[in-house]
Protein backbone atom coordinates (compact mmCIF):
# COMPACT_ATOMS: atom_id res chain seq x y z
CA UNK A 1 0.00 0.00 0.00
CA UNK A 2 2.36 1.85 1.37
CA UNK A 3 4.52 1.79 -2.23
CA UNK A 4 1.90 3.39 -4.39
CA UNK A 5 1.61 6.48 -2.00
CA UNK A 6 4.74 6.92 -1.34
CA UNK A 7 5.92 8.78 -4.10
CA UNK A 8 2.91 10.89 -4.33
CA UNK A 9 4.21 11.44 -0.38
CA UNK A 10 7.96 12.73 -2.20
CA UNK A 11 6.42 14.47 -4.91
CA UNK A 12 4.13 16.70 -2.38
CA UNK A 13 6.97 17.13 -0.48
CA UNK A 14 8.98 18.53 -3.54
CA UNK A 15 6.29 20.80 -4.22
CA UNK A 16 6.24 22.08 -0.47
CA UNK A 17 9.98 23.12 -0.59
CA UNK A 18 10.01 24.91 -4.31
CA UNK A 19 7.25 26.80 -2.71
CA UNK A 20 9.13 27.47 0.18
CA UNK A 21 11.86 28.92 -2.16
CA UNK A 22 9.50 30.54 -4.02
CA UNK A 23 7.57 32.42 -1.34
CA UNK A 24 11.01 34.00 -0.28
CA UNK A 25 10.96 36.66 -2.10
CA UNK A 26 8.59 38.95 -0.82
CA UNK A 27 8.29 39.64 3.04
CA UNK A 28 4.57 39.28 2.97
CA UNK A 29 4.53 35.72 1.93
CA UNK A 30 7.74 34.42 3.39
CA UNK A 31 6.46 33.02 6.27
CA UNK A 32 4.25 31.24 4.77
CA UNK A 33 7.05 29.68 3.29
CA UNK A 34 8.73 28.57 5.81
CA UNK A 35 5.15 27.18 6.91
CA UNK A 36 5.39 24.53 3.51
CA UNK A 37 8.66 24.14 4.00
CA UNK A 38 7.97 22.64 7.18
CA UNK A 39 5.48 20.63 5.79
CA UNK A 40 7.27 19.50 3.47
CA UNK A 41 9.90 18.13 5.16
CA UNK A 42 7.21 16.47 7.71
CA UNK A 43 6.13 14.25 4.75
CA UNK A 44 9.40 13.57 3.80
CA UNK A 45 9.92 11.78 7.16
CA UNK A 46 6.80 10.50 7.76
CA UNK A 47 6.82 9.05 4.35
CA UNK A 48 10.49 7.70 4.57
CA UNK A 49 9.49 6.22 8.29
CA UNK A 50 6.71 4.27 6.72
CA UNK A 51 8.92 2.28 4.06
CA UNK A 52 8.58 -1.23 4.06
CA UNK A 53 12.69 -1.51 4.33
CA UNK A 54 12.34 0.87 7.52
CA UNK A 55 11.96 -1.90 10.27
CA UNK A 56 14.24 -0.52 13.52
CA UNK A 57 12.54 2.54 14.89
CA UNK A 58 13.70 3.02 18.30
CA UNK A 59 17.10 4.64 17.15
CA UNK A 60 15.52 6.68 14.59
CA UNK A 61 13.54 8.23 17.46
CA UNK A 62 15.57 8.89 19.94
CA UNK A 63 17.86 10.66 17.34
CA UNK A 64 14.83 13.18 16.20
CA UNK A 65 14.05 13.34 19.55
CA UNK A 66 17.36 14.73 20.33
CA UNK A 67 18.29 16.43 17.32
CA UNK A 68 15.09 18.43 18.14
CA UNK A 69 15.51 19.15 21.51
CA UNK A 70 19.18 20.38 20.83
CA UNK A 71 17.92 22.70 17.85
CA UNK A 72 15.38 24.29 19.01
CA UNK A 73 17.12 26.18 22.27
CA UNK A 74 19.66 26.69 19.90
CA UNK A 75 17.40 28.37 17.33
CA UNK A 76 15.55 30.62 19.95
CA UNK A 77 18.59 31.23 22.78
CA UNK A 78 20.94 32.67 19.87
CA UNK A 79 20.78 36.27 19.95
CA UNK A 80 20.28 37.85 16.14
CA UNK A 81 23.67 39.25 16.16
CA UNK A 82 24.44 35.36 16.48
CA UNK A 83 22.84 34.38 13.26
CA UNK A 84 25.34 33.97 10.90
CA UNK A 85 27.92 31.37 13.33
CA UNK A 86 24.59 29.77 13.76
CA UNK A 87 23.94 29.09 9.90
CA UNK A 88 27.80 28.16 9.79
CA UNK A 89 26.83 25.32 12.73
CA UNK A 90 23.99 24.42 11.29
CA UNK A 91 25.84 23.92 8.04
CA UNK A 92 28.00 21.93 9.62
CA UNK A 93 25.62 19.77 10.94
CA UNK A 94 23.62 19.12 8.16
CA UNK A 95 26.61 18.22 6.04
CA UNK A 96 28.07 15.99 8.65
CA UNK A 97 24.90 13.92 8.17
CA UNK A 98 25.42 13.55 4.52
CA UNK A 99 29.31 12.45 5.12
CA UNK A 100 28.43 9.51 7.37
CA UNK A 101 25.33 8.36 5.63
CA UNK A 102 28.08 7.91 2.56
CA UNK A 103 30.33 6.73 5.00
CA UNK A 104 27.59 4.16 6.01
CA UNK A 105 26.81 3.38 2.32
CA UNK A 106 30.10 2.46 1.28
CA UNK A 107 30.76 0.18 4.40
CA UNK A 108 27.78 -1.75 3.54
CA UNK A 109 29.47 -2.80 0.38
CA UNK A 110 26.74 -2.52 -2.03
CA UNK A 111 27.24 0.11 -4.01
CA UNK A 112 28.36 -0.48 -7.72
CA UNK A 113 31.67 1.03 -9.08
CA UNK A 114 31.04 3.95 -11.53
CA UNK A 115 28.64 6.37 -11.78
CA UNK A 116 26.80 5.34 -7.96
CA UNK A 117 30.38 5.09 -6.50
CA UNK A 118 31.15 8.64 -7.96
CA UNK A 119 28.22 9.88 -6.40
CA UNK A 120 28.68 8.59 -3.16
CA UNK A 121 32.77 9.84 -3.38
CA UNK A 122 30.75 13.84 -4.16
CA UNK A 123 28.59 13.24 -1.38
CA UNK A 124 31.14 12.64 1.40
CA UNK A 125 34.17 15.00 -0.50
CA UNK A 126 31.41 17.67 0.00
CA UNK A 127 29.82 16.60 2.90
CA UNK A 128 33.06 16.16 5.07
CA UNK A 129 35.06 19.45 4.16
CA UNK A 130 31.64 21.23 4.48
CA UNK A 131 31.47 20.01 8.22
CA UNK A 132 35.11 20.84 8.95
CA UNK A 133 35.14 24.11 7.15
CA UNK A 134 31.46 25.06 8.73
CA UNK A 135 33.15 24.55 11.87
CA UNK A 136 35.99 26.64 11.01
CA UNK A 137 34.05 29.42 10.03
CA UNK A 138 31.71 28.54 13.28
CA UNK A 139 35.06 29.32 15.32
CA UNK A 140 36.20 32.54 13.49
CA UNK A 141 32.29 34.29 13.55
CA UNK A 142 32.08 33.45 17.10
CA UNK A 143 35.50 34.92 17.31
CA UNK A 144 37.35 31.71 19.31
CA UNK A 145 39.31 32.06 16.31
CA UNK A 146 41.24 34.98 15.00
CA UNK A 147 39.30 36.89 12.00
CA UNK A 148 42.19 37.85 10.65
CA UNK A 149 42.55 35.60 7.21
CA UNK A 150 45.49 32.99 8.18
CA UNK A 151 48.07 32.54 5.55
CA UNK A 152 51.08 31.17 5.32
CA UNK A 153 53.73 30.68 2.50
CA UNK A 154 52.56 27.90 -0.06
CA UNK A 155 49.43 27.99 1.07
CA UNK A 156 47.25 27.12 -1.99
CA UNK A 157 49.96 24.33 -2.69
CA UNK A 158 49.75 23.17 0.40
CA UNK A 159 45.64 23.32 0.24
CA UNK A 160 45.21 22.20 -3.42
CA UNK A 161 47.27 19.43 -3.78
CA UNK A 162 45.24 18.18 -0.33
CA UNK A 163 42.14 18.33 -2.62
CA UNK A 164 43.50 16.74 -5.85
CA UNK A 165 45.00 13.54 -3.90
CA UNK A 166 40.98 13.33 -1.95
CA UNK A 167 40.35 13.46 -5.36
CA UNK A 168 42.86 10.67 -7.02
CA UNK A 169 41.61 8.79 -4.33
CA UNK A 170 38.13 9.00 -4.89
CA UNK A 171 38.40 8.29 -8.62
CA UNK A 172 40.37 4.93 -7.93
CA UNK A 173 36.77 4.29 -5.41
CA UNK A 174 35.02 4.62 -8.52
CA UNK A 175 36.89 2.85 -11.37
CA UNK A 176 38.29 0.01 -8.75
CA UNK A 177 37.33 -1.94 -5.32
CA UNK A 178 40.08 0.68 -3.61
CA UNK A 179 41.92 -1.08 -0.23
CA UNK A 180 40.86 -0.78 2.72
CA UNK A 181 42.95 2.77 4.08
CA UNK A 182 41.36 4.83 0.75
CA UNK A 183 38.53 5.31 2.50
CA UNK A 184 39.57 6.44 5.85
CA UNK A 185 42.59 8.42 3.68
CA UNK A 186 40.22 9.86 1.57
CA UNK A 187 38.02 11.19 4.92
CA UNK A 188 41.06 12.65 6.33
CA UNK A 189 42.07 14.59 3.26
CA UNK A 190 38.71 15.97 2.92
CA UNK A 191 38.28 17.23 6.11
CA UNK A 192 41.84 19.04 6.24
CA UNK A 193 40.68 20.65 2.63
CA UNK A 194 37.82 21.97 4.66
CA UNK A 195 40.28 23.74 7.17
CA UNK A 196 42.46 24.92 4.67
CA UNK A 197 39.53 26.58 2.76
CA UNK A 198 38.42 28.70 5.21
CA UNK A 199 41.82 29.19 7.36
CA UNK A 200 42.92 32.10 5.29
CA UNK A 201 39.61 33.57 4.91
CA UNK A 202 38.81 36.78 6.86
CA UNK A 203 35.93 38.20 8.67
CA UNK A 204 34.24 40.28 6.08
CA UNK A 205 34.89 37.27 2.89
CA UNK A 206 32.41 35.52 5.29
CA UNK A 207 29.18 36.25 3.26
CA UNK A 208 30.28 34.43 0.05
CA UNK A 209 31.79 31.93 2.04
CA UNK A 210 28.76 30.91 4.64
CA UNK A 211 26.78 31.61 0.40
CA UNK A 212 29.59 28.81 -0.66
CA UNK A 213 28.84 26.20 1.89
CA UNK A 214 25.29 26.47 1.38
CA UNK A 215 25.72 25.19 -1.73
CA UNK A 216 28.01 22.58 -1.11
CA UNK A 217 25.60 21.26 1.61
CA UNK A 218 23.00 21.19 -1.46
CA UNK A 219 25.33 19.66 -3.81
CA UNK A 220 26.06 16.88 -1.06
CA UNK A 221 22.98 16.18 -1.02
CA UNK A 222 21.67 15.86 -4.05
CA UNK A 223 24.47 13.56 -4.78
CA UNK A 224 22.69 11.35 -1.92
CA UNK A 225 20.09 11.36 -3.90
CA UNK A 226 21.85 10.08 -6.61
CA UNK A 227 23.21 6.59 -4.40
CA UNK A 228 20.13 6.30 -2.81
CA UNK A 229 18.01 7.06 -6.11
CA UNK A 230 15.72 9.53 -4.39
CA UNK A 231 14.68 12.02 -6.32
CA UNK A 232 13.57 14.32 -3.28
CA UNK A 233 17.29 14.83 -2.34
CA UNK A 234 18.00 15.18 -5.95
CA UNK A 235 16.02 18.15 -6.33
CA UNK A 236 16.16 19.17 -2.89
CA UNK A 237 19.54 19.89 -3.32
CA UNK A 238 19.66 21.24 -6.46
CA UNK A 239 17.10 23.88 -5.54
CA UNK A 240 19.90 24.52 -2.40
CA UNK A 241 23.01 24.25 -4.43
CA UNK A 242 21.60 26.91 -6.82
CA UNK A 243 20.88 28.96 -3.72
CA UNK A 244 24.06 28.77 -2.18
CA UNK A 245 25.86 29.45 -5.57
CA UNK A 246 23.60 32.70 -6.86
CA UNK A 247 24.28 33.80 -3.29
CA UNK A 248 27.51 33.38 -3.55
CA UNK A 249 28.33 34.78 -7.32
CA UNK A 250 25.99 38.01 -5.55
CA UNK A 251 28.41 38.30 -2.97
CA UNK A 252 31.18 38.24 -5.19
CA UNK A 253 29.73 40.56 -7.43
CA UNK A 254 29.91 43.10 -4.98
CA UNK A 255 33.08 42.57 -3.87
CA UNK A 256 34.91 42.75 -7.32
CA UNK A 257 36.08 39.38 -7.04
CA UNK A 258 36.18 36.64 -9.79
CA UNK A 259 34.67 33.81 -9.42
CA UNK A 260 37.24 31.14 -9.84
CA UNK A 261 38.56 33.14 -7.01
CA UNK A 262 36.34 31.96 -4.81
CA UNK A 263 35.73 28.41 -6.06
CA UNK A 264 39.99 28.07 -5.24
CA UNK A 265 39.13 29.31 -1.98
CA UNK A 266 41.51 31.73 -2.52
CA UNK A 267 40.32 34.74 -0.26
CA UNK A 268 41.71 37.18 1.92
CA UNK A 269 44.64 37.36 -0.44
CA UNK A 270 43.37 41.02 -0.90
CA UNK A 271 43.90 41.74 2.52
CA UNK A 272 47.39 40.24 2.86
CA UNK A 273 48.75 41.64 0.14
CA UNK A 274 47.34 45.40 1.04
CA UNK A 275 49.83 47.55 2.65
CA UNK A 276 49.56 49.41 5.57
CA UNK A 277 50.61 52.92 4.73
CA UNK A 278 48.46 54.96 5.93
CA UNK A 279 49.40 58.47 6.07
CA UNK A 280 48.47 60.60 9.24
CA UNK A 281 45.95 63.39 7.75
CA UNK A 282 43.82 65.79 9.23
CA UNK A 283 40.11 64.92 9.96
CA UNK A 284 37.14 67.18 10.84
CA UNK A 285 35.84 65.49 14.36
CA UNK A 286 32.44 66.11 15.63
CA UNK A 287 30.20 65.83 19.31
CA UNK A 288 27.08 64.35 19.65
CA UNK A 289 25.77 67.37 20.11
CA UNK A 290 27.28 68.77 16.96
CA UNK A 291 26.12 65.89 15.29
CA UNK A 292 22.22 66.22 16.78
CA UNK A 293 22.18 69.92 15.52
CA UNK A 294 22.92 68.50 11.95
CA UNK A 295 21.04 66.01 11.89
CA UNK A 296 17.81 68.28 13.56
CA UNK A 297 18.38 70.59 10.50
CA UNK A 298 18.33 67.93 7.86
CA UNK A 299 15.49 67.13 5.64
CA UNK A 300 16.45 63.51 4.43
CA UNK A 301 19.14 61.16 6.02
CA UNK A 302 20.38 58.20 4.57
CA UNK A 303 22.09 55.34 7.43
CA UNK A 304 24.32 53.29 5.85
CA UNK A 305 25.29 50.40 8.62
CA UNK A 306 27.86 47.87 8.32
CA UNK A 307 29.34 45.29 10.01
CA UNK A 308 30.92 48.10 13.07
CA UNK A 309 27.08 47.82 14.09
CA UNK A 310 26.45 44.35 14.74
CA UNK A 311 29.84 45.01 16.72
CA UNK A 312 28.52 47.35 18.98
CA UNK A 313 25.21 46.16 19.12
CA UNK A 314 23.65 49.50 18.00
CA UNK A 315 20.72 48.30 16.17
CA UNK A 316 18.05 49.31 18.79
CA UNK A 317 19.65 52.74 19.20
CA UNK A 318 19.50 53.70 15.89
CA UNK A 319 16.02 52.58 16.02
CA UNK A 320 15.24 55.32 18.46
CA UNK A 321 17.22 57.88 16.04
CA UNK A 322 15.46 56.67 13.75
CA UNK A 323 11.98 57.36 15.69
CA UNK A 324 13.38 60.76 16.73
CA UNK A 325 14.24 62.25 13.21
CA UNK A 326 10.99 60.59 11.78
CA UNK A 327 8.55 62.20 14.09
CA UNK A 328 10.29 65.74 13.52
CA UNK A 329 9.62 64.75 9.98
CA UNK A 330 12.65 64.17 8.12
CA UNK A 331 12.80 60.94 6.06
CA UNK A 332 14.87 58.37 7.23
CA UNK A 333 16.41 55.52 5.10
CA UNK A 334 18.57 52.93 5.18
CA UNK A 335 21.56 51.85 2.45
CA UNK A 336 21.89 48.14 2.68
CA UNK A 337 25.27 47.04 0.85
CA UNK A 338 25.25 43.71 0.05
CA UNK A 339 28.20 42.37 1.56
CA UNK A 340 27.68 44.92 4.72
CA UNK A 341 28.12 42.31 7.97
CA UNK A 342 28.95 38.60 7.97
CA UNK A 343 26.55 37.07 6.24
CA UNK A 344 24.23 37.82 2.97
CA UNK A 345 21.62 39.78 4.53
CA UNK A 346 22.85 40.93 7.39
CA UNK A 347 21.73 44.23 8.51
CA UNK A 348 18.67 43.68 7.21
CA UNK A 349 17.91 41.31 9.85
CA UNK A 350 19.35 43.67 12.67
CA UNK A 351 17.48 46.11 11.67
CA UNK A 352 14.47 44.47 11.45
CA UNK A 353 14.94 43.12 14.65
CA UNK A 354 15.25 46.39 16.20
CA UNK A 355 11.59 46.92 14.42
CA UNK A 356 12.34 49.43 11.75
CA UNK A 357 9.96 48.65 8.92
CA UNK A 358 11.54 46.65 5.50
CA UNK A 359 10.28 49.44 3.33
CA UNK A 360 12.88 51.87 4.50
CA UNK A 361 15.97 49.59 4.27
CA UNK A 362 16.85 50.07 0.59
CA UNK A 363 19.47 48.05 -1.33
CA UNK A 364 22.70 49.73 -3.48
CA UNK A 365 21.24 50.11 -6.72
CA UNK A 366 18.20 51.72 -5.28
CA UNK A 367 19.56 54.21 -3.33
CA UNK A 368 22.60 55.40 -5.26
CA UNK A 369 20.52 57.34 -7.20
CA UNK A 370 19.28 59.14 -4.14
CA UNK A 371 22.71 60.43 -2.19
CA UNK A 372 23.16 64.15 -4.15
CA UNK A 373 20.08 64.89 -2.69
CA UNK A 374 20.50 63.47 0.23
CA UNK A 375 21.66 66.37 3.79
CA UNK A 376 23.14 63.71 5.49
CA UNK A 377 24.59 60.27 5.01
CA UNK A 378 25.16 58.67 8.30
CA UNK A 379 27.85 56.10 8.26
CA UNK A 380 27.59 53.61 11.26
CA UNK A 381 30.61 51.01 11.77
CA UNK A 382 31.02 50.58 7.33
CA UNK A 383 34.22 51.67 5.84
CA UNK A 384 35.17 49.75 2.85
CA UNK A 385 32.09 49.83 1.10
CA UNK A 386 31.82 53.82 0.92
CA UNK A 387 35.27 54.31 0.13
CA UNK A 388 35.08 56.50 -3.20
CA UNK A 389 38.71 55.10 -3.77
CA UNK A 390 36.97 52.05 -5.58
CA UNK A 391 35.73 54.40 -8.20
CA UNK A 392 38.43 56.82 -8.75
CA UNK A 393 41.96 55.10 -8.19
CA UNK A 394 43.04 52.44 -10.65
CA UNK A 395 46.06 50.91 -8.06
CA UNK A 396 43.94 50.07 -5.40
CA UNK A 397 43.18 46.89 -4.55
CA UNK A 398 39.50 47.90 -4.17
CA UNK A 399 39.10 49.41 -7.23
CA UNK A 400 35.77 48.50 -8.84
CA UNK A 401 33.91 47.22 -6.13
CA UNK A 402 30.36 48.99 -6.42
CA UNK A 403 30.07 51.08 -3.51
CA UNK A 404 27.35 53.49 -1.81
CA UNK A 405 28.13 56.96 -3.16
CA UNK A 406 27.61 58.32 0.42
CA UNK A 407 30.51 60.66 -0.78
CA UNK A 408 27.82 62.61 -2.82
CA UNK A 409 25.49 63.69 0.07
CA UNK A 410 25.57 67.26 1.30
CA UNK A 411 27.36 65.93 4.47
CA UNK A 412 28.55 62.88 5.09
CA UNK A 413 28.81 61.59 9.22
CA UNK A 414 30.67 59.01 10.36
CA UNK A 415 30.86 56.88 13.32
CA UNK A 416 33.70 55.38 13.76
CA UNK A 417 36.19 54.14 16.66
CA UNK A 418 39.45 55.54 15.46
CA UNK A 419 40.93 56.15 11.91
CA UNK A 420 42.39 52.44 11.60
CA UNK A 421 41.67 51.35 8.01
CA UNK A 422 39.01 48.91 7.58
CA UNK A 423 39.33 44.76 6.26
CA UNK A 424 40.91 45.85 2.81
CA UNK A 425 43.89 47.08 4.73
CA UNK A 426 43.59 50.54 2.82
CA UNK A 427 42.81 54.05 3.71
CA UNK A 428 39.04 55.74 3.21
CA UNK A 429 39.39 59.11 1.56
CA UNK A 430 35.86 59.45 2.48
CA UNK A 431 37.17 60.42 6.17
CA UNK A 432 39.05 63.19 4.82
CA UNK A 433 36.60 65.33 2.47
CA UNK A 434 35.30 68.57 3.36
CA UNK A 435 32.04 67.85 3.64
CA UNK A 436 32.81 64.77 6.21
CA UNK A 437 32.34 64.92 10.23
CA UNK A 438 34.04 61.68 11.73
CA UNK A 439 32.38 61.15 15.06
CA UNK A 440 34.85 58.95 17.07
CA UNK A 441 33.20 56.47 19.48
CA UNK A 442 30.93 53.39 20.10
CA UNK A 443 28.73 53.75 17.33
CA UNK A 444 26.05 52.24 20.13
CA UNK A 445 27.04 55.12 22.66
CA UNK A 446 27.64 57.52 19.58
CA UNK A 447 23.96 57.32 18.99
CA UNK A 448 22.66 57.17 22.11
CA UNK A 449 23.99 60.80 22.63
CA UNK A 450 22.83 62.16 19.37
CA UNK A 451 19.07 60.81 20.46
CA UNK A 452 19.64 61.92 24.19
CA UNK A 453 20.68 66.08 22.47
CA UNK A 454 17.41 65.65 19.98
CA UNK A 455 15.25 64.29 23.01
CA UNK A 456 16.89 67.47 24.91
CA UNK A 457 16.46 70.34 22.30
CA UNK A 458 12.68 69.54 22.06
CA UNK B 1 21.70 2.98 -15.49
CA UNK B 2 18.12 4.57 -16.89
CA UNK B 3 17.59 5.76 -13.84
CA UNK B 4 20.01 7.86 -12.81
CA UNK B 5 20.25 9.53 -16.58
CA UNK B 6 16.86 10.43 -15.14
CA UNK B 7 17.95 11.67 -12.00
CA UNK B 8 20.05 13.70 -13.88
CA UNK B 9 17.59 15.50 -15.67
CA UNK B 10 15.36 16.32 -12.55
CA UNK B 11 18.50 17.77 -11.36
CA UNK B 12 19.39 19.85 -13.62
CA UNK B 13 15.79 21.42 -13.79
CA UNK B 14 15.56 22.02 -10.09
CA UNK B 15 18.78 23.69 -10.19
CA UNK B 16 17.58 25.84 -13.49
CA UNK B 17 14.27 25.98 -11.08
CA UNK B 18 16.62 27.25 -7.96
CA UNK B 19 18.41 30.03 -9.74
CA UNK B 20 15.17 31.55 -11.10
CA UNK B 21 13.38 31.36 -7.88
CA UNK B 22 16.43 32.51 -5.97
CA UNK B 23 17.38 35.23 -8.35
CA UNK B 24 13.97 36.61 -7.53
CA UNK B 25 14.58 36.90 -4.22
CA UNK B 26 14.83 40.78 -2.96
CA UNK B 27 18.37 40.78 -0.95
CA UNK B 28 16.01 42.49 2.16
CA UNK B 29 15.38 38.49 2.76
CA UNK B 30 18.79 37.47 1.74
CA UNK B 31 19.81 35.71 5.47
CA UNK B 32 16.42 33.87 6.00
CA UNK B 33 16.46 32.72 2.70
CA UNK B 34 20.09 31.10 3.51
CA UNK B 35 18.56 29.63 6.72
CA UNK B 36 15.58 28.62 4.77
CA UNK B 37 17.58 26.30 2.02
CA UNK B 38 20.08 25.24 4.91
CA UNK B 39 16.83 24.07 6.64
CA UNK B 40 15.72 22.17 3.47
CA UNK B 41 19.37 21.00 2.71
CA UNK B 42 18.54 18.47 5.87
CA UNK B 43 16.65 17.06 3.55
CA UNK B 44 19.91 14.32 4.17
CA UNK B 45 17.23 13.03 6.97
CA UNK B 46 15.99 10.82 4.59
CA UNK B 47 18.72 8.97 4.06
CA UNK B 48 19.74 9.15 7.59
CA UNK B 49 16.55 7.46 8.51
CA UNK B 50 16.85 4.68 5.58
CA UNK B 51 20.31 3.70 6.85
CA UNK B 52 19.31 3.51 10.49
CA UNK B 53 16.25 1.97 9.84
CA UNK B 54 17.45 -0.93 7.89
CA UNK B 55 16.99 -4.54 8.63
CA UNK B 56 20.36 -6.09 8.79
CA UNK B 57 22.23 -3.17 9.27
CA UNK B 58 25.77 -3.62 10.69
CA UNK B 59 26.77 -1.92 14.08
CA UNK B 60 28.70 0.91 12.69
CA UNK B 61 25.51 1.81 10.40
CA UNK B 62 23.52 1.77 12.92
CA UNK B 63 25.87 4.59 14.63
CA UNK B 64 26.93 6.34 12.23
CA UNK B 65 23.13 6.59 10.87
CA UNK B 66 21.77 7.73 14.68
CA UNK B 67 24.50 10.47 14.46
CA UNK B 68 23.26 11.34 11.58
CA UNK B 69 19.81 11.16 12.33
CA UNK B 70 20.67 13.28 15.12
CA UNK B 71 22.47 15.85 13.18
CA UNK B 72 19.95 16.41 10.27
CA UNK B 73 17.40 16.71 12.87
CA UNK B 74 18.67 19.58 14.36
CA UNK B 75 19.53 21.00 10.73
CA UNK B 76 15.88 20.71 10.34
CA UNK B 77 14.74 22.33 13.72
CA UNK B 78 17.34 25.12 13.81
CA UNK B 79 16.71 25.73 10.33
CA UNK B 80 13.45 26.61 10.24
CA UNK B 81 12.91 28.06 13.77
CA UNK B 82 15.32 30.16 13.23
CA UNK B 83 13.94 31.67 9.50
CA UNK B 84 10.94 31.54 11.10
CA UNK B 85 12.19 34.15 14.13
CA UNK B 86 13.87 36.44 11.77
CA UNK B 87 11.23 37.02 9.68
CA UNK B 88 8.90 37.86 12.25
CA UNK B 89 10.60 40.41 12.47
CA UNK B 90 10.27 41.87 9.33
CA UNK B 91 6.95 44.22 9.58
CA UNK B 92 6.03 47.30 6.79
CA UNK B 93 4.49 49.15 8.81
CA UNK B 94 5.42 49.84 12.87
CA UNK B 95 3.50 47.82 15.23
CA UNK B 96 0.77 50.44 16.92
CA UNK B 97 1.85 50.58 20.72
CA UNK B 98 0.32 51.96 23.68
CA UNK B 99 1.88 55.18 24.43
Amino acid sequence: MIENVLPAIYLLASVGFILAVKWMNNPATARRGVIIGEIGMLLAVIGTLLRPEVVEYRWILVGLAIGSAIGAPLAYLMPMTAVPQLTALSHAFGALASALIGTAEYYKGEIPLGFPMGALVLESLLGFLTTTASIIAFAKLQELMPTRPMTYKGQNVVSLSMLTAAIVIGGWMVAAPAPTWAFPAFIALSMGFGIMLVIPIGGADMPTVIALLNSYAGVAAAAMGFVLNNRLLIIAGALNGSAGLILSIIMCKAMNRSFTNVLFGAFGQLAAAATGTVAQRPVRSATPDEAASILDSARSVIVIPGYGMAVAQAQHKIRELYDALTKRGIEVKFAIHPVAGRMPGHMNVLLAEADIPYDKLLEMDEINGDFPNTDVALVIGANDVVNPLARTDKTSPIYGTPILDADRARTVMVIKRSMSPGFAGIDNELYYMNNTLMLFGDAKNFVAGIVKELAGSH
Amino acid sequence: MQSYEFGLYVFMLAAFLGFELVKRVSPLLHTPLMSLSNAISAIAVVGAILISGEKDASTLQRVLGFVAVVCATLNVVAGYLITDRMLKMFRKREPEKTK
